[in-house]
């Protein structure tokens, strides 16, 4: 399967992962538009978070053993069978954000406007995810995964000190 | 065999056929319905939602799974000896493995007019259905007291709203949703709800159903002698486990069926999840009950792989909570009120925004997030992964957390890290033609 991979060492924060990817999820595809007209707002899939010299651009990883679609209180969240991407149903969201609470990530949001929640499908009509196409450091890498070794990496587990 | 056909029976089959194609699997549920989101039937009595919308799983479900679904029948009894359960037609059915994920049922309070025309619990599909006949049938503005300020009752009032019911809540603590919420979270519940034209009582309890008309529902009376008038009454006061099938079993029962870390009951080859079982506690460190749905499904799957041959273990569940009554966003997960001095509270409130953490030697015991719940997740897996946070615990509830406010170490763990060696990364790289700045 594809993932985005995040190299840190090389991330400035420039933020333009979060702007593209907001312009692809817009209506109308224009950058002002986009982000001074539209409502409601189109919204990131991704997320940048940083703290003094670190930034992460942090988006879904469509986790082995997704906690998301575990916790989904509708089904709305499942794996594409093909794919094996974590998709949402938005016909069967209710937007409730037990997805949030349980994503070690904290990544999915609720686009409030719509009571739905929304998240990254790597752009799956683009040849390449618009962040990681736009991303003008090289920090994000689109990779195609075999699964064996995309199976081995299990729930993030973090050692209690 | 599988007793309960929602999130705890649901998971508990997926699991067993990602072990086991071939297996039989039976689901008995007393629900005539194939699953549905019981969170749902909310929105269902709100209109419009249908029923097929409400499916927690596709149409063909128990087809690709090869589970035979005996729905709309009851399980009256258990016999863990004799390896069978007898159902309310008089069929008895055999087992190999069994798994009691019976769920919940309402507590109902021993109340005068308790059994009059427009009391109503709002637990099952049907429930909802129940109301919204009842519903249909008035064509003026209809009035509802609401018994219970919880999750359930909350929920229903929402509904309720919905359907142009004026409505009161009579709360007996001191505010609502007080098992999952601290004072200050639920104050913006309770703005909502006001703002809601909800007619919200707290500290108060209802000690009669008033009856005028023969057989209907007229009013409530409260304990302080207050009479809220009415034509219909939810009563919303709890769950309890549902037992009736094992009561008289040998399988160990304290408030529900205990079980250990593999979901296993007391008795060989029975095993139990979800509202009905007492199991581990990853916030107490001991078995409780904590009917919620996303741990009814994990318990479940735990069982399942259990019962399937492969071992696993059940990390634990404690309360976790999304909620979005009225457009309001809130999360909580374990303990939200400190019960004694050893633990420290971390709050901040920013634009309307409000969090908070409990810390009890250097780790996570509970969490609210209100007003915006996005990266509560990563606050909660914390605590469910048990860290050490004692030396970033202040940057947990900082207007800029996020990922990065956390060790290197905890991040790196989190994020998937550089791919294998050897995988082909599509992204085209070109080398730069000139070095930009730096070197």
């Amino acid at each position: 399967m594809k993932k985005v991979y995040v190299k840190e060492d090389v991330c400035i924060g420039c933020g333009l992962c979060e702007v593209y990817c907001r312009l692809k999820h817009s209506k109308s595809k224009d950058l002002v538009k986009a982000y001074k007209k539209e409502t409601p707002r189109p919204l990131a899939r991704l997320r940048l978070d940083e703290s003094g010299i670190v930034s992460l651009s942090v988006r879904c990883q469509h986790c082995d053993d997704a906690p998301c679609i575990r916790a989904c209180l509708t089904g709305a969240l499942s794996r594409d069978p093909v794919t094996f991407l974590v998709m949402v149903d938005e016909e069967r969201c209710i937007g409730c954000g037990t997805c949030a609470l349980a994503c070690p990530l904290g990544i999915p949001k609720i686009d409030t406007s719509q009571r739905k929640m929304v998240k990254c499908d790597l752009c799956q009509d683009e040849e390449i995810p618009v962040c990681v196409a736009n991303c003008p450091n090289e920090a994000l890498l689109y990779v195609d995964v075999p699964d064996e070794s995309s199976n081995t990496k299990k729930q993030a587990k973090i050692p209690i000190q | 065999m599988i007793i309960g056909n929602s999130a705890g029976g649901i998971g508990a089959a997926e699991a067993i056929r990602e072990v086991d194609k071939t297996g039989n699997i039976t689901i008995v549920s007393d629900e005539p319905y194939p699953a549905y989101s019981r969170p749902l039937i909310s929105e269902y009595l709100a209109h419009p939602c249908s029923v097929e919308k409400m499916a927690y799983r596709q149409v063909d479900f128990y087809e690709n799974n090869k589970i035979n679904a005996i729905l709309g029948e009851k399980v009256i009894r258990v016999d863990p000896g004799k390896r069978t359960v007898k159902l309310e037609s008089g069929t008895t059915l055999t087992w190999q493995k069994l798994l009691l994920a019976t769920g919940g049922t309402p507590i109902f309070p021993d109340m005068e007019g308790n059994r009059l025309k427009g009391v109503f619990t709002f637990n099952r599909l049907d429930d909802a259905k129940d109301i919204d006949d009842f519903l249909n049938q008035y064509r003026t503005s209809t009035r509802a007291v609401v018994i219970g300020g919880g999750l359930i009752g909350v929920s229903v009032t929402e509904a309720l709203v919905k359907r142009n019911v004026a409505v009161s809540i009579v709360e007996m603590k001191d505010w609502v949703l007080n098992t999952i919420l601290d004072e200050e979270a639920a104050e913006f519940e309770a703005q909502a709800l006001a703002g809601a034209g909800v007619n919200t009582i707290t500290g108060h309890t209802a000690v009669k159903i008033n009856s005028h008309l023969p057989g209907e529902v007229s009013g409530v009376t409260l304990d302080d002698g207050r009479v809220l008038p009415c034509q219909m009454v939810i009563i919303a006061i709890g769950v309890q486990p549902r037992l009736e099938a094992v009561a008289e079993s040998s399988i160990k029962i304290n408030r529900g069926i205990t079980v250990d870390r593999r979901m296993a009951t007391s008795v060989p080859e029975i095993y139990a999840c979800g509202d009905v079982a007492e199991a581990h506690d990853f916030v107490l460190g001991e078995n409780r009950l904590t009917p919620i749905w996303p741990n009814a499904y994990e318990g479940g799957r735990v069982a399942g792989l259990n019962m399937a041959g492969k071992a696993a273990k059940y990390q634990g569940g404690t309360a976790m909570n999304a909620l979005k009554y009225f457009g309001v966003y809130i999360a909580s997960a374990g303990l939200v009120i400190p019960p004694d001095d050893s633990y420290e509270t971390l709050v901040n409130r920013y634009n309307g925004i409000y969090r908070k953490v409990i810390v009890k030697k250097g780790k996570l015991a509970g969490m609210v997030f209100a007003g915006d719940i996005e990266k509560s997740g990563i606050v909660y897996n914390l605590m469910k992964d048990g860290a050490n946070v004692r030396k970033y615990k202040e940057s947990l509830v900082a207007e800029d957390f996020g990922l990065a406010s956390l060790p290197e170490s905890v991040w790196k763990d989190r994020l998937t890290g550089l791919p294998p060696e050897g995988t082909e990364v599509i992204t085209h790289i070109e080398e730069p033609e000139e070095m930009a700045i730096g070197d």
